[in-house]
């Protein structure tokens, strides 16, 4: 059995009990919330906090609605309420398609939509889908809350925006018309970590022709979970199968994958382009009423 | 005894059939007592610090500020050991491992220093205190060039070493085997990769030891396969007297071949209470595990095969390069330094065979055990199917065509192998037959056709294996020096219910259910009445141990043989009391009675009551109905099955589906089918695991790529389609009710199976070869005729 070293641990009844707790304990601390990542971490002692300051008690966290033109979702919610969320699906099948391949359903019964963001591993899934769909993240912090978009959110492999002093508390997704989204990965096996994967949002005008796209890469070195001149590429494009190759193609062209057990490089990059051709070409059929 | 008894088909209940397992309720419980569950007063807790290194030399330990940690109680180093003289040990290979490092570390992992402490948080943050200097040296990661000229020595510990080389071996006829290539029409040649593996099994290895001063008395709990040969072993190594070394074995979450050794964990275990005077468990976590215990495989192979231009096998030559890792530990039987891979010729009538082996040292764990194979013979029906199949390729053949052709047919048996094995039974051409009948085979193909045409890759992949098992015949086969037959005691109480005792130990496998059924069907008592005691060297007799499938081929002819000798003397006090002749007595299933008087009977707990009266017994019979047996088996068991698997693959990711797998497994006469079943199924999952997802590569600084389960995977259900298993029967003509062996059949026949289909899905493509793992990456690799080396780190 592996087991931690010596931490202390304190339970946060509210997000400014919580943020008071943080700035006791300055960046020795670490937020807990599911603790997929973070336990694991700790067990094998590549982790050492001084102290854990334990959110689960926090109920304002949790939670999703939508409010105006916007998708709320706190930062608490678990994996597997965002997959049973009719709403979710309705408006954003993307997270939908991304959390059926999170993990296992263990893990997705306690691991949470804000922890896995500030996790920020370069192949998590959740942070590419809501880079497609253009959302913002909430953080708290003593001062009051700002906040950022997930595509200045992460600052790098396992960096966030998030300073040891705040926490992200809601994660903002805007609901716009006309649109719909999609995700695809690769993966040695269920409940891997992702060897390339791609998720695409896209909005088509009353021609068809695409005026709006999303594309989020996770797991091949794209910056920001990004492929900004794919999405260029694409916008006031007829949505036809050649943009949607060509695409995939210039997104490929722009990341950075790097070669590990879950394959070489000239594979991975090989994948970015296929699956935002596939991640698009299902966008857009269920964009145009073609795929549920 | 080479009589096979026609028996009807039963429920279980009263000897053999489907019925649920005796262990059952207590798992279900959750009320099982594996080692990790022992808990004993005063208990201490043992953790080791391991190398970071591949390979470097130890230039100091500095352990004083882990000694004064509050909670420790003693710290123990290779120097400690060198005391004791037990700093090193030897291995099932006769080679010596370091229980403790003391000149050098030779494998990432390698066990440096033991801390034993109050409780498991202390041991773990002392190992953090020991200061250790190590001097970094090359390692040898990539076994084709260990041998090279000024490759770094491994085993400079052993005198005068200056190369890597362990070992050269060889069997079959090579001038035959050279002579058939020269003739043969068709000769092809390809080199092929079995990766290293590990067994993985659930429970991760540890021990319990409690040394007591007063008696003298040693009792280890132990993660073991193997009780009694551990007892032996701790006796000649450690010089403790036998009689007070007792092994128990208890609840045991897997083994697949991982449990048969020593770990140096263990011994530190037993070090560590003799040092402290009180108990100490050792339990290592699940990278220790990956990382330091025994692997499987690591065979780098060339294989040729010569044949006719219509398709005739005539003969096979292999040689293989065997990565052994840091010390020779394989497990195999004294004679076989390759196991039994010699019995690559597999189901095929050959003229000729030749295998020439390498044993190479490495910078990696050593081990090198069956991991769920008999001795090598996974990599043995790997290389003779892949090779039929790159044969088909190349002759433009199908795959079931070829196979069919050269199949042994039933009236060769008993068929001597080219190499020298008898096998005892089979009918193959059946047991393929009724694989494909239930595949659909001609119908599969169709789809084939129709699917290439619009670009789609679909692949079918057959797999015919012939296993090896129940070793073995003592005057071939020992470990160390400890021969392979099994003993059983039976006792019968005077109320007729059964106690069996059996060297053999459950891992997993129902040996509680099965060995009472095999009591229950040649006594004719109710299977409940059968209680099997097991895994604990003090309450039961002598024997080598479960792996290799040899429980029911050894001790399960065992417990039927000492079934028969209380049986024979149940006979006669039957006879006393029915006041007649022994010969004049017939055995009903439970009764023996009066022959032609069936009403004059009795049965067998009656029997057990008269036996233990004061009834008068002929002379030179003693009273009671116990008995005790040793059985040698007269040769292995040759198991066999057809294996089809079907897969899709997706060309422009390389993902493999495996969207059915039929599985027609042949193990002669089942005990209980259930259990046979379940023993397939998870064989087959294994099977699915090696051929896609796992192995264990090492980067360039000698550095573990498998050392978690984020990295080494195992597969879900989600991996595996719903199997579809058949079954002939073929008993076995030598063993007492015709059993074969089952266990390991599924794990060595499927990933062949898996990697034909795959590779048969990539044919248009031009593929022939690829090393397993078929990670999607690979697929796409092999797709563009750019296979990945998968022993090495990806680049």
């Amino acid at each position: 059995m592996q087991v931690p070293a010596h931490f202390g641990y304190d339970r946060a009844t509210s997000i400014d009990h919580a943020l008071r707790l943080l700035a006791r304990h300055g960046d020795q601390a670490r937020v807990i919330a599911g603790g997929h990542s973070l336990i694991p971490m700790m067990k094998l002692r590549l982790a050492e906090p001084e102290a854990l300051i334990d959110i689960n008690g926090i109920d304002e966290l949790r939670g999703i609605t939508v409010s105006g033109d916007e998708l709320l979702i706190g930062a608490l919610t678990r994996h597997a309420d965002l997959l049973s969320s009719a709403v979710v699906g309705e408006h954003f099948p993307v997270l939908h398609d991304a959390e059926r391949v999170i993990a296992d359903p263990v893990v997705r019964n306690f691991g949470t939509v804000g922890g896995s963001l500030c996790q920020a591993d370069p192949s998590e899934d959740l942070s590419a889908a809501f880079v497609a769909l253009g959302a913002t993240g909430v953080i708290r912090g003593a001062a009051g809350s700002r906040t950022v978009p997930l595509r200045e959110f992460h600052l790098g492999p396992y960096e966030t925006a998030v300073a040891p002093d705040e926490l992200l508390v809601e994660v903002r997704v805007p609901i716009r018309p006309g649109g719909s989204s999609a995700y695809t990965k690769v993966e040695r096996r269920a409940g891997d970590w992702a060897v390339a994967a791609a998720g695409a949002a896209v909005w088509l005008g009353p021609d068809g022709a695409i005026t709006d796209a999303g594309i989020g890469l996770a797991a091949v070195g794209a910056e920001h979970f990004t492929a900004p001149e794919a999405e260029e590429f694409l916008r006031g494009r007829a949505g036809d199968d050649a943009a949607l190759v060509e695409a995939g193609k210039i997104a490929a062209q722009h990341c950075d994958p790097q070669a590990d057990q879950r394959g070489p490089a000239d594979y991975k990059r090989h994948l970015a382009g296929e699956l935002t051709t596939r991640a698009l070409r299902r966008a857009v059929a269920r964009a145009s009423g073609q795929e549920a | 005894m080479t009589t096979i008894e026609e028996r009807p088909a039963g429920d279980g209940a009263h000897g053999f059939g489907r019925i649920h397992r005796k262990e059952d309720p207590r798992f279900i419980r959750g009320q099982g007592n594996f080692v990790d569950d022992v808990q004993l007063p005063g208990m201490l807790h043992g953790a080791i610090l391991r190398s970071p290194f591949a390979h470097a030399r130890i230039v100091s330990i500095d352990t004083s500020a882990a000694e004064a940690h509050p909670r420790v109680r003693a710290v123990i180093t290779g120097a400690t050991l060198e005391t004791l003289s037990l700093a090193w040990m030897p291995t099932l290979s006769n080679d010596v491992q370091a229980v403790l490092a003391t000149d050098k570390v030779r494998y990432q992992g390698q066990e440096v220093a033991f801390v034993v402490a109050d409780d498991r948080y202390a041991a773990r943050d002392a190992l953090e205190l020991i200061d250790v200097d190590y001097e970094p040296l090359d390692p040898v990661v990539d076994a084709r060039t260990a041998m090279d000229e000024g490759a770094p020595v491994v085993r400079d510990d052993i005198e005068g070493k200056t190369d890597n080389h362990i070992f050269d071996w060889e069997a079959g006829d090579r001038a035959a085997t050279d002579a058939v290539f020269t003739e043969a029409d068709v000769v092809v040649t390809e080199d092929m990769l079995y990766p290293r593996v590990h067994p993985a099994p659930m429970e991760t290895c540890g021990t319990v030891a409690s040394m007591d001063k007063v008696t003298g008395k040693l009792t280890v709990w132990s993660t073991t396969q193997a009780p009694h040969a551990h007892r032996t072993l701790y006796a000649l190594v450690a010089g403790l007297p036998e009689h007070q070394i007792r092994i128990i074995s208890p609840d045991i979450g897997g083994g697949f071949g991982n449990k048969v050794g020593i770990y140096p964990g263990y011994v530190l275990a037993v070090v560590g209470s003799i040092v402290t005077g009180k108990p100490v468990k050792w339990v290592e976590d699940r990278s220790e595990n990956l990382m330091s215990t025994s692997f499987a495989r690591d065979y780098h192979m060339r294989g040729e095969i010569a044949a006719t231009r219509d398709g005739k096998i005539l003969g096979v030559r292999v040689r293989v390069l065997a990565d052994h890792g840091a010390f020779n530990g394989t497990a195999q039987p004294t004679k076989f330094p390759a196991g039994f891979f010699h019995v690559f010729t597999g189901s095929y009538d050959l003229q000729a065979a030749h295998c020439e082996v390498t044993g190479v040292y490495t910078n990696k764990a050593p081990g090198g055990v069956a991991y769920a194979c008999s001795f090598r013979i996974t990599e043995a029906v790997y290389l003779i199917e892949r090779m039929v199949d790159v044969l088909a390729y190349e002759l433009e053949m199908d795959q079931a065509e070829l196979r069919m052709k050269n199949l042994l047919r039933p009236e060769q048996f008993p068929y001597t192998c080219a190499t020298g094995w008898e096998y005892d039974s089979g009918d193959y051409p059946a047991t393929l037959s009724l694989a494909m009948d239930m595949a659909g085979y001609q119908e599969l193909r169709e789809e084939q056709r129709a699917k290439r045409e619009r670009g789609e890759l679909m692949g079918i992949g057959i797999s015919f294996f012939t296993e090896a098992v129940g070793a073995g015949p003592r005057k071939h086969m020992d470990i160390l020096g400890l021969g392979m037959a099994d003993g059983a005691e039976l006792r019968i109480h005077p109320t007729g219910k059964a106690v069996l005792r059996l060297s053999v130990q459950t891992q997993g496998q129902g040996h509680e259910t099965t060995f009472a059924q095999i009591v229950a069907q040649e006594l004719g008592i109710p299977t409940a009445d059968v209680e099997v005691v097991h895994g604990d060297t003090d309450q039961t007799p002598f024997g080598l141990g479960t792996y290799g499938s040899r429980s029911t081929p050894v001790s399960g002819a065992a417990a039927a043989m000492v079934t028969r000798k209380v049986r024979d003397r149940a006979k006669i006090v039957a006879a006393a009391m029915l006041e007649v002749d022994p010969s004049d007595l017939e055995w009903g299933h439970g009764t023996w009675g009066v022959r032609g008087d069936p009403k004059n009977a009795k049965t067998i707990a009656e029997i057990a009551m008269a036996a233990h009266s004061n009834l008068e017994l002929p002379e030179g019979v003693e009273g009671h109905l116990d008995a005790t047996c040793v059985y040698n088996p007269p040769n292995l068991t040759f198991p066999f099955g057809a294996y089809i698997c079907v897969v899709d693959v997706d060309p422009a990711t390389g993902e493999v589906d495996v969207r059915r797998f039929i599985a027609v497994d042949d193990c002669g006469v089942r005990i209980n089918p259930m259990i046979v079943e379940g023993q397939v199924h998870g064989g087959l999952a294994e099977g699915i695991g090696m051929a896609l997802m796992q192995g264990i590569a090492f980067d360039e600084d000698g550095n573990c790529l498998g050392a978690s389960f984020m990295d080494y995977l195992v597969p879900t259900a989600l991996e595996c389609p719903s199997w579809e298993l058949g079954e002939t029967v073929t008993p076995s003509p030598h063993h007492p009710f015709g059993a074969k062996g089952i266990g390991e059949s599924a794990t060595v026949g499927s990933p062949a199976a898996v990697v034909n289909a795959v590779m048969d899905a990539l044919k248009p493509l031009g593929v022939r070869h690829a090393d397993m793992p078929l990670t999607p990456a690979q697929v796409w690799r092999a797709a563009q005729g750019r296979p990945l080396r998968t022993d090495l780190a990806i680049s």
